[in-house]
């Protein structure tokens, strides 16, 4: 009877979100995958053609797509750098402490995107604040704005929350007896760190990793404001299609491919730890 | 997290408190510019007419153009700019105009009727116009500036700002070339490439409506500025300049047309109309800071404002200016140039 | 003794540092609400102009109050539904539970032009009349995704013999549920409902597309602006919202300190 009971149980669960991404994600993703498989032709009706994905493979639009994905990639190592010990740092404060922290990391993400952009140009500028404080204590001044650095800034500010939460949430979890145990057998402080608290936080890792990453790839704003909108990324050349040039077509097979490309490798490095990660499969 | 819940929920009342409900009447759904009007102006319409208005505002044509197309939700005034009202006429999304129903049409200034993009100004009515040309610093430009060719002197490496936008960009570099801002050969949108590839080199940063604040800020020498933002920052740094090269420039017209599907036309017509007032279009474009199509509107102007050559440029100047027109699938060409100049 | 104590004043900074970096550029746009100049970065002398006119622009009021709304009630509703649908998925079989994965991602994905324009179609296709019900939909479909990312590990975490060994006390599946399960993902769930709220409050693509008939958030007055230069009452607006919260956050961080101080 039990088993019976906890099987029903686990099938009713999964069903409403079932229901609900079918409508809402799946529906809308099979109108992508419809318009990125056909043209228009002269007489108003749509035609199968795979054109829209041949296009891609032009040397413009992989370099966009290249230029975007190591961009997203450089941005999501320095969010998990920064936030790693950040989150570390959180787990061991005391509980009053700890959700107010976390609140605090978040508001800032509450003001309006564009505000908190325009306020880094305030910052960034040739004549701004930072450099006013460089000159004031003698140093040479330097021009961030308008350069990759000033991309990065923007991102890693942008997404960094992103990345602590969940880092934060599995860090947490981890027992202070498994560390205490780990060092009662003589293990050091590094030692500690690599074998028990490192490999217990990978899922939190790993779904901080796909928060920023993932959308850090098809944005553009920042890198069109603080990079002086010098390159164009996969996100600009996608809204240019659906917006400006009005093909929808072209527009959904860049994003069809785009999240092909990411899911691909997300699997990849997702099926190189699998089993040491997870006792039971993996995220992805 | 339960006092947080608990303090969310509490929240979420207030604000349903807040909400007072409203009347039914007439609305009108006016579809606009963000900061595009001067708010009053909507509350003494409301006040005559007894016509609640429910004002929406998009960033951009392109926006507004999916919004009024796919027809989820009805508007029944909007305020395209020009090119982008010639492909809604095309596509027949708009309603024509009549002209009857409007009393105060012949406030209107001639010089701007009848543009290539509504030749019989059967769809549209004029409500801002302006110009583009170059913004720049007194104190760091020594060259006269006359010439769009100004922007690709070397000497001013990373002191260039220009719009990011393709169309504006290319129009700079076709008029440069001496080519139409809405040429649609191939060979001269190749040169004009060229050009503007040359050009990226020396560009400081491709810029939206941040460019005018950078050059108030010092931060840059020469700039792509619209002449309403001309007119604007140089009241906060007396050392801008603004000029329209000789080769001319781009005139683009923003006007108010009535969707096909608008389920208050009348009321709408009445709106165009009380826009047109020559005192409340005054009040729109003291608010704006652009320049009015609106002949007895202009006459209450103040005289400096009359005589500002960045926001009214003289007869001779406006010749030489020229309004985009819609470019149909010409364009994707445009935005393929585009992405190549992007990812050099 | 002292390495330890050097330790934790050695964490200190390192947050502090992290909070600098977060809270510069809300500094600066703070100070230029308080700007004499129609401009958000060239500083003109201070004033307090631009929250009296805020008080009188009855487009961005309302605006505010549906940006709050959406993102109280969308992340509340994503936080209640990607509990469920986490342990759901959590619960299948490894291939489903992949490809369900997969689809979860598409929106975290997905560029938000893609998803708000195939939204937008789905909804007038269904011949809803865009509004707050279809902005409210899209929303949580958007959070949704993010909260099960958040929850999922931590269930992950649960050792199976735990909840089996309830089961085989006897215990039903919604005490499992409420005293075996949500105790251990409570942190989790609260994370995921501070990224959706996040996220709610902030977006402008998805919900200028699947907005209409008056409903506007902040966002889409905010980029409206962006052709003519954004007006400096958005940030008085901002940095309003900003104080209120951050000060009803000292309050209860005071507060729990006092009945904690109580309890000892």
């Amino acid at each position: 009877m039990k088993t019976v009971a906890s099987r029903e149980t686990r099938n009713l669960l999964q069903y409403p979100y079932l229901l609900w991404s079918s409508l809402f994600i799946v529906v809308p993703l099979v109108l992508v995958l419809w318009y990125s498989f056909t043209t228009p032709t002269p007489t108003g009706r749509y035609e199968f053609s795979i054109s829209n994905y041949r296009r891609f493979f032009e040397p413009v639009y992989l370099r966009v797509m290249s230029r975007s994905i190591l961009l997203a990639f450089e941005a999501t190592l320095i969010c998990l750098a920064l936030g790693y010990p950040a989150a570390m740092i959180m787990v061991r404060l005391g509980s009053k402490w700890r959700n107010t922290l976390l609140l605090l990391l978040v508001l800032p993400m509450w003001i309006n995107f564009l505000l908190r952009t325009y306020s880094w140009m305030v910052l960034l500028g040739r004549q701004g604040v930072l450099n006013q404080l460089l000159q004031w204590m003698g140093l040479p001044p330097q021009s961030i704005l308008y350069s990759r650095g000033a991309v990065l800034i923007g991102m890693v500010y942008n997404f960094l929350p992103f990345m602590i939460l969940p880092l934060y949430t599995s860090l947490s979890k981890i027992g202070k007896e498994q560390i205490e145990a780990a060092e009662d057998l003589g293990a050091n402080r590094f030692d500690v760190f690599r074998r028990v608290i490192f490999p217990l936080s990978l899922p939190g890792i790993l779904t901080g990793t796909t928060m920023v990453f993932m959308p850090a790839v098809s944005t553009f704003v920042i890198s069109a404001l603080l990079g002086g909108g010098q390159d164009m990324l996969i996100g600009n050349l996608i809204e240019q299609q659906f917006l400006s040039t009005g093909d929808w077509h072209f527009g959904s097979a860049l994003s069809i491919l785009m999240m092909v490309i990411i899911l691909i490798a997300m699997t990849v490095v997702s099926l190189t730890d699998k089993g040491k990660t997870f006792e039971e499969g993996n995220l992805w | 997290m339960k006092r947080f819940l608990k303090l969310a929920f509490m929240g979420l009342f207030l604000v349903l408190l807040v909400c007072g409900c409203t009347k039914k009447s007439v609305v009108l759904n006016v579809y606009n510019w963000g900061d595009y009007i001067d708010e009053t102006v909507l509350k003494d319409f409301e006040k005559e007419t007894g016509i609640k208005i429910n004002y929406e505002t998009f960033a951009t044509n392109e926006d507004m153009y999916i919004k009024v197309k796919q027809g989820g939700t009805k508007y029944d005034v909007l305020v395209p700019s020009d090119y982008m009202i010639a492909r809604m006429i095309r596509e027949g999304l708009l309603e024509k105009i009549d002209i009857q129903k409007l009393k105060n049409y012949n406030a209107l200034d001639k010089r701007f009727l009848g543009f290539q993009f509504d030749p019989k100004n059967e769809y549209s009515v004029p409500y801002m116009w302006g110009t583009f040309g170059i913004l720049y610093n007194t104190k760091k430009v020594t060259d006269p500036v006359d010439s769009w060719a100004i922007l690709w002197n070397p000497k001013y490496k990373k002191q260039i700002l220009m719009m990011d936008s393709v169309r504006d960009c290319l129009a700079v570099a076709f008029l440069r070339l001496g080519f139409s801002i809405n040429s649609t050969n191939k060979e001269e949108l190749q040169k004009a490439k060229e050009l503007l590839i040359q050009q990226k080199p020396l560009v400081l940063a491709y810029v939206g409506d941040n460019g005018k604040d950078m050059m108030a800020a010092g931060e840059a020498a020469l700039a792509m500025s619209w002449s309403g933002d001309a007119v604007t920052v140089r009241k906060q740094n007396p050392d801008l300049a603004y000029v329209i090269p000789k080769e001319g420039t781009n005139l683009w017209v923003d006007s108010l047309v009535i969707p096909k599907n608008s389920e208050h036309k009348e009321e709408a017509f009445l709106f165009i109309d009380f826009l047109n007032r020559p005192e409340i279009a005054k009040r729109n474009v003291e608010f704006i800071g652009y320049a009015t199509p609106n002949r007895k509107a202009f006459e209450l102007l103040p005289p400096e404002v009359q005589k500002d050559p960045v926001a009214y440029p003289p007869n001779e100047i406006l010749q030489r200016c020229h309004v985009y027109i819609d470019l149909g699938s010409f364009l994707e060409e445009y935005n393929k140039v585009w992405t190549e100049i992007k990812s050099e | 003794m002292v390495k330890l104590r050097n330790h934790a004043s050695l964490s200190k900074v390192y947050i502090l540092l992290v909070l600098l970096f977060l809270y510069a550029p809300i500094g600066v746009l703070i100070i230029f609400s308080f700007n004499n100049l129609r401009s958000t970065s060239v500083w003109g002398g201070f004033s307090l102009r631009w929250y009296r006119e805020l008080l009188q622009d009855r487009q961005i009021l309302s605006a505010l109050y549906y940006t709050l709304s959406i993102a109280i009630l969308s992340s509340i509703i994503s936080a209640a539904a990607g509990t469920v649908a986490a342990i759901g998925i959590h619960r299948m079989h490894p291939i489903a539970r992949k490809v369900v994965l997969a689809i979860n991602n598409v929106p975290v994905l997905n560029p938000d032009i893609v998803t708000g324009v195939s939204l937008m179609t789905l909804f007038t296709a269904l011949r809803l009349r865009l509004g707050f019900t279809t902005l409210l939909l899209s929303h949580i479909t958007f959070n949704i995704p993010y909260v099960v990312l958040c929850i999922l590990p931590r269930l992950r975490q649960i050792p199976k013999e735990v909840t089996e060994a309830a089961m085989d006390l006897g215990a039903t599946p919604p005490y499992v549920f409420f005293h075996v399960i949500l105790p251990e993902i409570r942190s989790a769930i609260f994370t995921g409902f501070l990224i959706a709220f996040t996220l709610s409050v902030d977006d402008f693509v998805i919900s200028f597309f699947t907005t209409g008939s008056g409903v506007n958030n902040l966002p889409i007055v905010v980029y409206s602006m962006a052709r003519r230069g954004i007006n400096p009452k958005i940030n008085a607006v901002s940095s309003l919202l900003f104080i209120t919260v951050f000060c009803l956050l000292m309050i209860i961080n005071k507060r729990d300190t006092n009945i904690q101080k109580l309890e000892v």
